[in-house]
């Protein structure tokens, strides 16, 4: 471990006291926040050459972030343990035996996440939930089994304090997964987040529209293009955190992101970003990754001694790792405008279209020619990921998305723009459409959209009502009356409502335009 | 065609998503007509060039231009206007429509063609409807019955899926006061296309003071009734009830001189309602 300075030690020091003073945050928030103070004091990397160039700087000159993960890495970003195999063997270590009903299959589901870490300490996918429930449901009251849902959901809500955490649904019709989307109609909370794999092949009209009608009361569940998906990652994949693609049993050691926008304002014109200072960067993120994993994997012990490696719910070779990225649009607009085209724009040209393509096309081509030996799951490189930003980020745009304020007069515009750059990422994209209130209506009409996006080769989009209280912000669901809580500087129970509120003030987030 | 507005995705129009095309030019004289400005066709007159704010209209070879890129859709040129008519309607043909229509799939399930009375270009919609039909997409129309579907001289109802019908009032009289026109031939195409199954919805805007709306919902909700089992466009094959959508009167884009007529209270929209169930009209809106 390398030594550092007093001063930083100090200035340390002074960010935990100032945290365990904090008005506004939990004793959790609290406990999380003082544990990465501390954890940055560390200095057990060895750092590729010129990344303190690009990763330490203001947000307007960032060309990497590595979105807080620390410096000595202690587990893998994101865990996706295989419930199936707990719910059907139980847990030595937790000394639970299998469930026999649906009493001891929530029972032992509560308990489970408890000890699912991540890098925000709470799980970010907490299983398959209509599957998991679906034997124990068959022969039950209707009744009682909707009230046991509602309590496990208002549980979940209530202790993982993070909106974060995620639950799949479908592509298949079931009483469980009716009982579910029932359940978070009706609680309209934002944790947990949830998706539906949808496949028209698979899934019924019925059961679609159930999920776009719960999908209006409670901005959830999201809609993921089951083909896609499968064909790119195996029937074995799931869709946790705010919409990331990964193996189930696995996860992703790591996301870094680039941050196209910065990248695109240190090159002298289209030719230099694409030849030389967009290679550059990658080159050194790419790097940084490989260093992180074979921390988390040589040094860690985490593979080693955590239960959830030693009792097979996960395995290490199911892992990958997430090369992220924000800001597609951001560099589109820059490099156009360096090119004297400044009246083109991403989103509204077939120009910017194009070189939004060619951009995404290198970072393609980087990341399949880029091998680490522990991303075997996914042939030995990184899946592309496009990072929805963070709370602090200013003037960047969500990975390829079309800038809030600038979207097309007309759904159909944009949708045909998405479906360009969906494609690429197989670990997460997604675009988010708040939906005028006539709509509850017709929700027909939301179906119709979806089928015709993942014909188009759309991967994931969202939807909520442009009245609803819990909304989506970028990935992740936020309560408004939270925030406004949050606001009038009161303490709020999930650690993403504070980073909602970030967005609504630095990304315009109650701005998207309704369609 | 003079068409007044294509609206790409429609949430509003009929099921699921649809492109709703809005043509020009109506033979009923509505009071209580939300979008007047479709009525009639544009005589040319040029008082709106003067007043467009953005210079989006010109005068060229005596005809009103209009351009869509300066166009701001502040509706100024609408408010000008004396004869009910809009300069910004764009002329076009079936094939040049259905290239609009294609943009929007896969994303849409069918088309509504509205108005103004979109019944007034019978062949148009039947070449647009023959189009429609092959490419698998849903063809509705949102019609004040006008058109005769006994006779149907374009041979609209094979093409079609169904009609989205306006039933204004019951009583001759009454329909009369409302339109200026009588409804004998409205009353017969809710039969007949209720019998041949093309009947997809009715609806009736309600004002008080104007028609009598009970009897107008009782008999109307009698007259479906018959036909309630008889299924519209449904790519599922799933069995529908007709619709009967009861809107509220609001003085949106109503003319001035009828400006002042009274919106019926909600709870009068529900006894409305009630009636329509009474009479055995499972899906009843109230809008």
């Amino acid at each position: 471990m390398r030594d550092i300075s007093m001063e930083r030690v100090n200035q340390t020091r002074e960010d935990m006291l100032a945290t365990v003073k904090s008005k506004t945050l939990t004793h959790e928030q609290k406990v999380a926040t003082m544990a990465n103070q501390a954890d940055s004091l560390l200095e057990v990397l060895n750092l590729p050459e010129g990344l303190d160039e690009l990763l330490n700087q203001p947000i307007d000159r960032q060309c990497i972030c590595d979105l807080c993960e620390g410096h000595a890495p202690l587990r893998p970003r994101y865990i996706i343990p295989n419930y199936d195999k707990f719910m059907k063997e139980g847990s030595e270590f937790l000394n639970l035996e299998a469930p026999k009903d649906l009493y001891e299959a929530i029972n032992a589901l509560e308990i489970f996440y408890k000890h699912v870490p991540s890098v925000t300490n709470f799980p970010v996918y907490v299983g398959a939930l209509d599957k998991l429930l679906d034997p124990f449901v068959q022969d039950m009251d209707e009744d009682l089994a909707l009230k046991m849902i509602k309590l496990f959901m208002i549980h979940m809500d209530r202790t993982i304090l993070d909106s974060f955490s995620h639950g799949n649904l479908g592509p298949e019709d079931t009483k469980a997964g009716r009982l579910v989307l029932k359940a978070i109609a009706e609680t309209k909370d934002a944790v947990p987040n949830m998706t539906m794999k949808y496949d028209e092949d698979l899934t019924s009209d019925a059961f679609a529209l159930e999920c776009v009608k719960a999908a209006l009361a409670s901005a959830k569940p999201s809609f993921a293009n089951h083909k896609m998906f499968r064909s790119e990652l195996g029937e074995d994949y799931v869709i946790a955190s705010c919409y990331n693609g990964l193996k189930y049993g696995g996860g992703s050691y790591t996301l870094c992101r680039l941050i196209l926008g910065n990248i695109a304002k240190r090159a002298k014109d289209t030719k230099d970003f694409l030849e030389n200072q967009l290679p550059y960067v990658m080159e050194i993120q790419a790097r940084y990754m490989d260093e992180r994993i074979r921390f988390i994997v040589e040094e860690s012990g985490f593979f080693e001694n955590n239960f959830l490696a030693k009792e097979g719910f996960i395995s290490r070779d199911k892992f990958t790792a997430m090369f992220g990225l924000v800001g597609l649009a951001d560099a589109v607009d820059i490099l156009l405008e360096k090119e004297g085209h400044p009246e083109y724009r991403f989103g509204h040209s077939e120009e910017a279209t194009a070189l939004g393509v060619k951009i995404m096309d290198v970072i393609n081509n980087f990341n399949n020619n880029h091998y680490n030996k522990y991303c075997e799951a996914t042939g030995g490189h990184f899946l592309l990921h496009a990072q929805v930003g963070i709370a602090s980020d200013l003037q960047v745009t969500p990975g390829t998305r079309i800038p809030i304020g600038e979207e097309p007069e007309n759904l159909v515009d944009q949708l045909n723009v998405l479906s360009h750059f969906h494609h690429y990422f197989p670990s997460g994209t997604g675009d988010i459409f708040p939906i005028d209130m006539t709509v509850h209506r017709n929700p027909e009409y939301v179906l119709d959209i979806i089928k015709g996006s993942f014909q188009k080769k759309l991967r994931y989009l969202s939807f909520y009502a442009s009245d609803s209280d819990v909304i989506r912000i970028t990935g992740y669901l936020v309560k408004k009356s939270e925030i406004e809580k949050l606001e009038r500087g009161e303490n709020v129970k999930h650690d993403t409502t504070a980073l909602g509120m970030g967005a609504k003030h630095n990304g315009h987030i109650y701005e998207r335009k309704v369609r | 065609m003079p068409v007044n507005k294509i609206i790409p995705f429609s949430a509003v129009d009929g099921p699921g998503n649809r492109t709703a095309i809005f043509l020009q030019g109506c033979n009923f004289d509505c009071r209580y007509c939300h979008n007047p400005e479709t009525r009639a066709l544009c005589i040319q007159c040029g008082k709106c060039i003067e007043t467009c704010p953005v210079k989006a209209l010109s005068m060229q070879d005596g005809t009103v231009r209009f351009d869509p890129v300066k166009c701001v859709a502040c509706d100024t040129c609408i408010k000008t206007c004396e004869h009910n008519a809009s300069p910004r309607i764009r002329y076009m043909n079936a094939e040049e429509v259905l290239q609009e229509i294609h943009k929007n799939v896969p994303f849409i399930r069918g088309v509504t063609v509205s108005g103004g009375e979109c019944t007034f270009y019978p062949e148009f919609l039947r070449q647009l409807g023959r189009h429609l039909k092959e490419e698998g997409l849903g063809f509705l129309l949102d019609s004040n019955g006008s058109y005769d579907f006994s006779e149907d001289p374009a041979g609209l109802l094979p093409v079609i899926d169904g009609v989205m019908l306006d039933i204004k009032s019951w009583s001759p009289e009454d329909h009369r006061r409302v339109t200026g026109c009588d409804n004998a031939l409205v009353r017969r195409n809710l039969n007949l296309l209720g019998e041949s199954g093309k009947l997809f919805e009715v609806r009736t805007v309600v004002v008080p003071e104007l028609f009598n709306a009970e009897e107008t919902v009782r008999e109307t909700a009698r007259a479906i009734r018959p036909y309630r089992k008889r299924a519209q466009e449904n790519t599922s094959g799933e069995v529908r009830d007709i619709r009967y959508k009861i809107i509220k009167y609001r003085p949106m884009g109503v003319r001035g001189q009828y400006r002042d007529m009274v919106p019926p209270t909600d709870s009068f929209l529900q006894h409305l309602k009630e009636i329509a169930q009474e009479e055995g009209i499972s899906d009843v809106v109230l809008i």
